[in-house]
């Protein structure tokens, strides 16, 4: 059984079970207040499903790519609920996840998943269907792109708004079942190089 | 819960240093940092993105590492304590989700709390002598600079001022530089003041003339200040001058500290209140501290440094002030709360 969480859109916190499927999950798409509703999501999570921390074996992280402020949120609070636990953190590209659920819910074919990356830009990724391991095959990505000049992708194009947490975790415990981790590095999927620009919001520091 | 000497864990992410400290009671177990200042170095200050990308990276080592220093294991802690704010928004999230998970993790109630009564907080983990209040506290930092009038450390805290432009260490950053001295300014600054004669220019003194004072009696500004610093040197280098780097590195740093001390020491002296506590980066800053001592000596003002490791941003005064509102009997914070970059000082708890 894993905890799960991904804020590279809005904030999801579920709990999975290979065998059992996604025992709970919460959500929302507000593209803000991770910090505000990421420990009431947990806690609630853990609740529905009836699991206690002591029954996890492991935390799942979306690494993105996402807004960088929201999705440092989830990555933190899955590191320290690891090491709360004393279990392994399990890192999953967000997009990864996106075209699992799209795959589960019925798509077929090449997809092209878009999710927003501010700044008029578009974080893309493409795969190719499920693997034998029912891992999402990624063909491409994931990449920056202007939000209007997103290349043609090789099938149906899909904009998410939501990576749902309980397709993080999901996907980690089919990487486990299959020998396949790490699917991804402990590093967010930043894809830009820090801004250095000085704040603006630097004077109520002072 | 244990209420009268818990274990707690506080988390502080409110600008580059990550900290996580650990206090059973008033006793400090472990203060254990990791700075991001080199990154912010080649930009000249510090740089939230950067700051928010190190705190990421640095938190679960730094968890990690307290935990050994303090040979505490998670499961005895009682509480855990983060800094909601004020600060860098995008930094401070960082503790936010990370203090909220890992109390979830435990069981344990997590305590949300404000950075600068935090610095306050510190001086509850020194041995010689508890803190006393009411007291005046002078917080001074590349963030911050302001002046406190602490009544009840875990219930009435009162902004008396703070800068209305630069940050004192952002003054001494700026000041650095335009004597071509590296990043951060206040220990090079210091350096190259050795020697220096610090009359030998009258820089000015912000916000201190009479008009001024009726408003801001105990604000701060460095602005002009550093801008007096860029016109002296850059009028000699125009002449064809030599610019006496030691001098005029003393007489900057003797401008800051006058305004800071002699602010600090009116207000102890305008409220009757004959105790003064330093914190913050700056107070690393030997003149500062120097002159603090010599004119709360003279004004018979009770002066309370803690030890450095406690001044600059660290988890320990987090905890120690997390530890402080279990004792005196509050309940821990909702599980609701954010970051709050502007959080007000009289928000002791969130
Ligand atoms: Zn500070």
């Amino acid at each position: 059984m894993l905890l799960a969480i991904d804020t590279s859109t809005g904030t999801s916190v579920a709990v999975v079970d290979h065998d059992g499927g996604v025992l709970a999950e919460r959500s929302t798409d507000d593209p803000m207040r991770h910090a505000e509703v990421i420990g009431t999501f947990i806690r609630d999570a853990l609740a529905e499903s009836g699991a206690a921390p002591a029954d996890l074996s492991g935390v799942a992280a979306g690494m993105g790519p996402g807004p960088y402020t929201g999705l440092r949120v989830g990555i933190a609070a899955a590191h320290a609920f690891a090491i709360g636990i004393g279990r392994p953190f399990v890192p999953v590209p967000s997009h990864d996840a996106i075209a699992w659920s799209w795959y589960r819910a019925g798509g077929s074919g090449p997809v092209q998943v878009v999710t927003d990356a501010r700044r008029r830009e578009s974080a893309v990724s493409e795969f190719d269907g499920l693997d034998g391991d029912g891992l999402p095959s990624r063909l491409a990505g994931p990449a920056l792109f202007p939000r209007d000049a997103v290349p043609d992708g090789r099938g149906t194009r899909h904009e998410a708004s939501i990576v749902h947490a309980g397709a993080v975790g999901m996907l980690a415990e089919l990487a486990f079942a299959a020998s396949r981790l790490p699917l991804a590095a402990d590093e967010p999927l930043y894809l830009r190089a820090p801004d250095v620009t000085p704040s603006a919001g630097k004077p109520v520091l002072r | 819960m244990n209420r009268e000497t818990p274990l707690v864990l506080g988390i502080e992410t409110s600008c580059d240093e990550t900290g996580v400290g650990i206090v059973r009671g008033t006793d400090l177990l472990a203060n254990a940092i990791a700075s991001s200042m080199d990154e912010h170095a080649r930009y000249g200050g510090v740089v939230p993105e950067v700051a928010a990308r190190a705190h990421l990276e640095a938190l679960g080592p730094t968890i990690r590492e307290a935990l050994a220093e303090a040979s505490v294991s998670l499961d005895e802690l009682d509480a855990v304590a983060v800094t909601s704010g004020p600060g860098l928004a995008g930094a401070l999230m960082v503790g936010v989700g990370a203090a909220k998970a890992l109390a979830l993790s435990l069981g344990k109630p997590v305590y949300a709390v404000n950075h600068l009564v935090g610095h306050v907080g510190a001086d509850l983990l020194d041995d010689a002598a508890p803190l006393e209040t009411p007291t005046i506290a002078l917080l001074v930092s590349g963030g911050h600079t302001s002046l406190l009038l602490v009544r009840d450390l875990v219930g009435d805290v009162e902004m008396l001022g703070e800068t209305i432009d630069d940050a004192a260490g952002e003054a001494f950053d700026k000041v650095a530089r335009l004597l071509g001295l590296p990043y951060p300014g206040g220990p090079e600054i210091d350096r190259a003041a050795e020697g220096g004669d610090p009359e030998a220019i009258r820089f000015p003194r912000g916000l201190t003339r009479p008009k001024d004072l009726e408003r801001h009696r105990y604000d701060f500004s460095f602005s002009g200040l550093k801008t007096a610093v860029a016109r002296w040197v850059e009028q000699r280098r125009a002449a064809g001058e030599s610019v006496p780097v030691a001098d005029v590195a003393a007489s900057f740093r003797e401008a800051v500290v006058d305004v800071l001390v002699g602010k600090a020491l009116a207000a102890c002296s305008d409220l009757g209140v004959p105790r003064l506590l330093l914190g913050g980066g700056v107070v690393a800053n030997a003149r500062l501290r120097r002159v603090a001592e010599e004119r709360s000596a003279a004004a018979g003002v009770d002066l309370r440094i803690p030890p450095l490791p406690l001044c600059t941003d660290n988890g320990a005064m987090i905890a120690a002030l997390g530890s402080k509102l279990i004792m005196a009997g509050y309940e821990p914070s909702g599980l609701d709360f954010g970051a709050d970059s502007t959080l007000p000082v009289t928000d002791i708890r969130v």
